[in-house]
């Protein structure tokens, strides 16, 4: 049995889920039998697929392998990581839709569990109706859903269509009555996965403010899986990034993004782009990028007002003409931030390589995290239009402001800083 | 205040562990189930729930036609219309709990696999939803009783009435726990879905709902009373209309043989439930 803190509210011991590989049983008890019958008489399975692999018993998948995590109460834990990380699995088996295959799970309280929009929703009944359905299913009763319905119908902005069956009810509306109902519940533990994705951004907006201020207010607990980088930054005070079934990160929601997002190439000052892992098809490929390199430097930091001395390499795979760059910067979460254009600036010979040093002026990028990407393009005439001839991924960067007027930059005031606003 | 209980799931289950306090603080959402199944049947139809009371009067008349009418077999004395309408409504009541509890699992995947709550609630307001149709439908019997006895038809209602809710409650649960076994099976099987239909069908021919048990010969009378079905739809034929025999043995086999069915029903169910989703 697991011993629960006083303010813990879930604790999981290696939890883990497994699952058999490859066709389980045929679904018919005939082809069943059939198997069964030739392999005891020592023939081939006849309702083996051609080609498949023939998967051994004992083949299995670990889709959460040995989880130990101990959330505290009044958390907003975001969960992250790539497709098949064991997100889903994790929050299934906390709701108990299935059972781990080992280890064990603790919670305080009640769990309610929006795995999918509008689960138990029924298109011949009204909205009203649905309201107390799907709370009971939830696990709330019958008072518990009166005394909360105007909140929840004032919140889903359905007012006008309460009384009407939701079949007819358009899929945002829908998705509107389902949320409300799981963010006014009682329960203690609301987990989510991927279920705010598919409402209007004022109505997604209004969903994060409110389970924020169910965390913060009312101590809830919040777990939820996203994809979307901002909407966890909005909504998380913690995050955990899952990979193979196992735990590789858990700590603060910047560090964790950085650590799902980032990876490659991190701290280069100088790159040699040996082979095409990093470069992106074009249509008309004339040049390959061979180096870039911040000219001068043993670092990417830039503080304040330094400027970058970028300088690339690259080598001409047919004649070329008034060759352009342009250098895209995105920020942490991989959202663009601005672009530098440098236009016309060489022309040269199939077979010649040329190097090239820039200044960029960073000054007015804040504080962070940078990524980017190089692009070279021209045209083949002055009629034709622009066409990519070389698309690379970018040194990244870190930049460092001494002046320390705040944090917030990039998470939430943006990651330009504009020039003064004058007092007229 | 929060709610500072606190749950434990593990990889391991008893055998027989049911949550009855956690099922009872679910007893809203069953209820809900049932109201919005008794919604789902009847909306957009021109007559709505009048349909409970319509459907047995209907197939009660089929069976009158066909097996009395036209094939002759007699029901000892008692008026035929009377005679079948009381088997019919016990065996619809019986094959739908049934069919409810066998569907379970596959009828409700989609929702067990997004939430939880406990599984049972669904076979239990299977029962509820039934119910409130087989109450409907028994008010309609009783009426047509007491029309035929004021025109001196030979009916006698006697004591015995008073152990119709103990023998409604035994239908039930029969019918659940066999549900139950097979909804756990088809889990994995689906093709038992079709044959268990038919066994359903056939069932109904083995069990004196159609003719009385009187014409059956003597020295087979003790099978056919075996099947646990039979002996409840015969008691309850005799405390309605006073007509058949009323033997307390099979009936309390019948009563023995429900419990181990209920038993292995949860048993199994409880076993399934745990990881059905991922195979499903």
């Amino acid at each position: 049995m697991i011993d629960l803190d006083k303010d813990c509210v879930i604790k999981t011991e290696d939890l883990t889920k497994e699952y058999r590989l490859g066709v389980i049983g045929s679904g018919t008890l005939r082809r069943d039998l059939q198997s069964w019958y030739a392999k005891r008489t020592g023939r081939e399975d006849p309702n083996r697929r051609i080609g498949a692999k023939n998967y051994e018993k004992g083949d299995t998948f670990l889709a959460l392998d040995g989880m130990n995590i101990e959330i505290k109460r009044g958390e907003r834990i975001g969960i992250i990581g790539a497709n098949g990380a064991g997100k889903s699995t994790f929050l299934k088996l906390l709701a108990r839709v299935t059972s781990p295959t080992a280890g064990s799970i603790a919670f305080r309280g009640r769990i309610a569990s929006m795995l999918e929009v509008g689960t138990g929703f029924h298109g011949e009944l009204t909205g009203r109706e649905n309201i107390y359905l799907n709370g009971a299913i939830l696990g709330m009763n019958r008072d518990e859903v009166s005394s909360k319905i105007d909140e929840i119908i004032s919140f889903s902005e359905c007012e006008k269509f309460i009384d009407t069956p939701v079949k007819r009810y358009s899929s945002g509306m829908f998705v509107k009555l389902a949320f409300s109902v799981a963010a006014h519940l009682d329960a203690e533990i609301l987990i989510m996965d991927e279920v705010l994705a598919v409402g209007d951004m004022k109505f997604q907006q209004k969903c994060i403010k409110k389970m924020r201020e169910l965390a913060e207010t009312e101590n809830r607990t919040v777990l939820y899986v996203s994809h979307n980088m901002n909407t966890i930054q909005d909504l998380c005070s913690r995050c955990i990034v899952l990979d193979q079934g196992k735990k590789i990160y858990d700590g603060s929601v910047d560090e964790a993004i950085r650590y799902y997002l980032g990876g490659d190439k991190d701290e280069f000052f100088s790159y040699d782009y040996n082979d095409d892992e990093f470069r992106e098809p074009v249509r008309r490929n004339d040049v390959n990028l061979i180096n870039a390199k911040y000219n001068g430097r043993t670092t990417n930091l830039f503080t304040d007002d330094e400027k970058m001395p970028l300088e690339l390499t690259w080598k001409n795979l047919a004649d070329v003409n008034n060759l352009c760059l342009r250098v895209e910067v995105y920020d942490a979460r991989r959202y663009p931030v601005t672009s530098f254009i440098i236009e016309d600036f060489y022309s040269g010979k199939k077979g010649e390589v040329n190097s090239q040093r820039f200044e960029l002026d960073i000054t007015n990028i804040t504080r962070g995290r940078y990524y980017t990407r190089y692009v070279l393009y021209n045209r083949l005439s002055d009629t034709s239009p622009y066409e990519d001839i070389d698309i690379t991924k970018g040194l990244m960067f870190r930049k460092q402001m001494n002046d320390t007027t705040s944090c917030h930059w990039q998470s939430t005031w943006g990651s330009v800083v504009l020039g003064k606003a004058e007092l007229k | 205040m929060q709610n500072e209980k606190i749950t434990y799931v593990t990889a391991k289950r008893g055998l027989f562990s049911i949550n009855f306090s956690e099922l009872w603080s679910y007893r809203d959402l069953a209820w809900l189930f049932v109201k919005r199944d008794l919604v789902n049947s009847y909306k957009q139809t021109v007559l709505g729930p009048i349909w409970i009371i319509i459907n047995p009067l209907l197939s009660t008349t089929v069976f009158t036609v066909i097996f009395g009418v036209i094939a002759g077999i007699p029901t000892d004395g008692t008026p035929q219309f009377l005679f079948y309408m009381s088997g019919n409504i016990l065996w619809s009541f019986f094959s739908n709990c049934f069919n409810r509890a066998s569907s379970t699992f596959l009828g409700n995947a989609r929702i067990f696999g997004k939430v939880y709550f406990p599984r049972l609630i669904m076979p239990i307001s299977g029962i509820m939803y039934n119910l409130v149709n087989y109450l409907l439908q028994t008010v309609v019997f009783v009426a047509m009783i007491i029309i035929y006895s004021f025109l001196g038809a030979n009916v006698h209602p006697n004591a015995i009435i008073l152990l119709t809710p103990v023998l409604v409650i035994q239908t039930a649960l029969l019918g659940t726990g066999m549900g139950l076994i097979v909804s756990s099976i088809t889990t994995k099987y689906r093709d038992l879905t079709i044959l268990v239909s038919f066994g359903v069908s056939l069932l109904m021919y083995i069990t004196p709902v159609v003719y009385p048990v009187s014409k059956v010969s003597e020295s087979y009378r003790w099978l056919l009373l075996l099947n646990p079905v039979a002996p409840i739809v015969e008691t309850y034929r005799y405390a309605f209309l006073g007509n058949g025999t009323l033997v307390w043995m099979y009936l309390g086999i019948s009563m023995a043989v429900t419990a181990v069915i209920l038993f292995l029903g949860i048993i199994v169910f409880n076993q399934v439930e745990k990881n059905f989703i991922d195979t499903v």
